[in-house]
């Protein structure tokens, strides 16, 4: 309860945050215009003459989510670390973990906004067609789940330095790897190599598991995934936070 | 309220704070003094459980800072080393977010920030973006924030750095009223404020704590400590230290000054002169012009250097 409230009140406070600097409206805005640009410019949405949004729309978000998450997540710690304001933060009386979690929480709410706001392409899909609006409301949800397995991996890179930057770089190397891991392309070459390996590596990428999201099927083990990276990214944040000061 | 005893705090192979052992109790002010890089801030760091100790326990209100952590943190108010606060807040903001995080709610909370507020003059700034205040304000706000939730103990790293002098003037004058009911503990290089603030003032070097007294005590141990100045005028400088040597409780004399006519000696006593040095003094210089004749209190700052650095305050004085 008393837990709950402390997270509550480190989310409010990074919200807040986020929409007193323009780095809201900036992301929000370079979001939509890329969202609706592929969608109905490179993704073909009216030529494809069908009622979905799989492919024009859901099928960018990995590549989108590359770029933009690590820019939301790489202030998160590395800016409190770079004005000192951590100092303050963990002598509070909250957990290093209600810390982590309401700045994880803050973050991936304020995804979930931009995400909700790309509201007029369903708009437009239902007008001029009938689509499954389950297919759409599960390839949604996993979009979120998967904006939140990156993010949490940018909060890693944000605890490890002080410099925005260097978190901004080193997260979106990983979240690459972890797109290309399941990317048909590297698939191909790796099947040719090492055969044995194609399922392994797969089951590491973020493609693999979005794709069931995809065509409006709830898979636990999709689920799981994302949870998981979720989970292990921010206990490793607390990690990396607790041996900065322990010298 | 605050124990500390034989911290010592590692960082790689490096001991930042090496076996220290103090106490604050409730209506004490601790001067914690020390040159850069002795091991303030780190010491001040693990007594607000920012740092983990390497060794050693501290307890703050009887809880262990590591085992009790939350408990003990809720009694500490603390100001960290150049007073941080997050930049994208208005003050009024950044106290209140301090205040609910300390779990104060409803009137509770803005009671406590109109408190604070009013305590640290922000009144005029309250609206303001804490990114574009002035470095005064800017610590004002984060000192408002160490005690938003009026806690027993306050843990204040550099109070008053940055502050023009009036603003010091204040600060200290806060210290000091605020410390007849709480535990405080600040660090300083000024060495004024310790006779300002301080009810006890202990000197950090190297990790270790080299002196622990009231100031008064640390004064004394200073060889100035009792030692007579005094300025004469139309008497040239051999005449008047051949004289003073003849004193029989002088055990040395320098000339500070000579100029204008007018002679200024310090005349050191020897052990056991217990303040009767003056007196003695003046009696030998009956016949000259005195224009001064004071006798020397000990003075801090000869007393940190010489414990600090023992080799160059030989030099200097």
């Amino acid at each position: 309860m008393n837990a709950w409230h402390n997270v509550w009140t480190i989310t409010k406070r990074e919200l807040g945050a986020y929409f007193t600097s323009p780095i809201a409206y900036v992301f929000i805005v370079i979001f939509l215009l890329l969202c609706g640009f592929f969608t109905f410019f490179v993704g073909g949405f009216f030529e494809r003459q069908e009622a979905s949004l799989v492919r024009p729309f859901f099928d960018w978000h990995p590549w989108f989510y590359l770029f933009l998450v690590p820019a939301v997540g790489m202030r998160l710690w590395a800016e409190e670390r770079r004005v000192g304001t951590i100092e303050l933060l963990l002598t509070m009386p909250i957990t290093a973990w209600q810390a982590i979690v309401g700045k994880f929480l803050a973050s991936w709410l304020f995804l979930a906004l931009a995400l909700a706001l790309t509201f007029p392409v369903v708009i437009t899909v239902n007008y001029l067609g009938d689509p499954d609006n389950g297919v759409i409301l599960t390839a949604y949800i996993g979009s979120w789940l998967m904006a939140g397995a990156y993010l949490a991996i940018s909060c890693i890179t944000s605890a490890l330095t002080r410099s925005q930057v260097v978190s901004f770089i080193i997260s979106l190397v990983v979240c690459l790897f972890l797109i290309l891991a399941g990317f048909p392309p590297v698939i191909n070459v790796l099947e040719q190599v090492a055969p044995r390996l194609v399922e392994l590596v797969a089951s590491f990428s973020v493609m693999t598991h979005f794709e069931g999201f995809q065509r409006g099927v709830l898979d636990v083990r999709d689920l799981l995934f994302f949870l998981s990276v979720i989970g292990f990214s921010l206990f490793t944040t607390s990690v990396i936070l607790r041996t900065h000061r322990a010298g | 309220m605050i124990k500390v005893q034989n911290l010592a705090k590692m960082f790689g192979t490096k001991r930042a704070v090496d076996d220290v052992s103090f106490s604050v109790n409730r209506g004490e002010v601790l001067g914690f003094l020390g040159p850069n890089g002795a091991g303030k801030s780190t010491t001040m760091r693990v007594i607000t459980g920012f740092l983990p100790p390497s060794a050693g326990t501290v307890t703050v209100g009887g809880f262990d800072i590591v085992e009790h952590a939350i408990q003990a943190r809720r009694l500490i108010g603390y100001l960290p080393e150049n007073a941080p606060a997050y930049t994208d807040m208005t003050v009024f903001g950044f106290l209140n977010f301090a205040a609910e995080i300390r779990g104060l709610r409803g009137d509770a909370r803005k009671q406590a920030v109109n408190r604070a507020v009013e305590m640290c003059f922000l009144e005029s700034v309250l609206h303001q973006s804490v990114e574009t205040l002035s470095k005064g304000y800017r610590h004002r706000t984060c000192f408002a924030q160490s005690v938003i939730h009026d806690p027993d103990v306050l843990v204040l790293d550099e109070p008053t750095d940055g502050l023009d002098p009036n603003q010091k003037h204040e600060v200290r004058q806060l210290i000091r009223r605020m410390g007849e009911k709480k535990a405080i503990i600040f660090s300083t290089h000024i060495l004024e404020e310790v006779d300002a603030a301080c009810t006890r003032a202990i000197i950090i070097d190297r990790g270790k704590i080299v002196a622990n007294g009231t100031p008064q005590e640390l004064r004394q141990k200073s060889e100035w400590s009792g030692a007579v100045t005094l300025r004469v005028k139309n008497v040239a400088a051999s005449t008047v230290s051949t004289k003073l040597y003849q004193v029989p409780l002088v055990k040395r004399v320098t000339v500070v000054d000579e100029k204008d006519g007018r002679v200024t000696v310090r005349a050191f006593p020897k052990s056991g002169a217990n303040g009767a040095l003056a007196a003695a003094i003046g009696e030998a210089a009956h016949d000259w012009q005195v224009e001064q004749l004071h006798t020397e209190e000990g003075r801090l700052d000869e007393v940190f250097r010489s414990i600090t650095m023992p080799d160059t305050a030989k030099e200097a004085a």
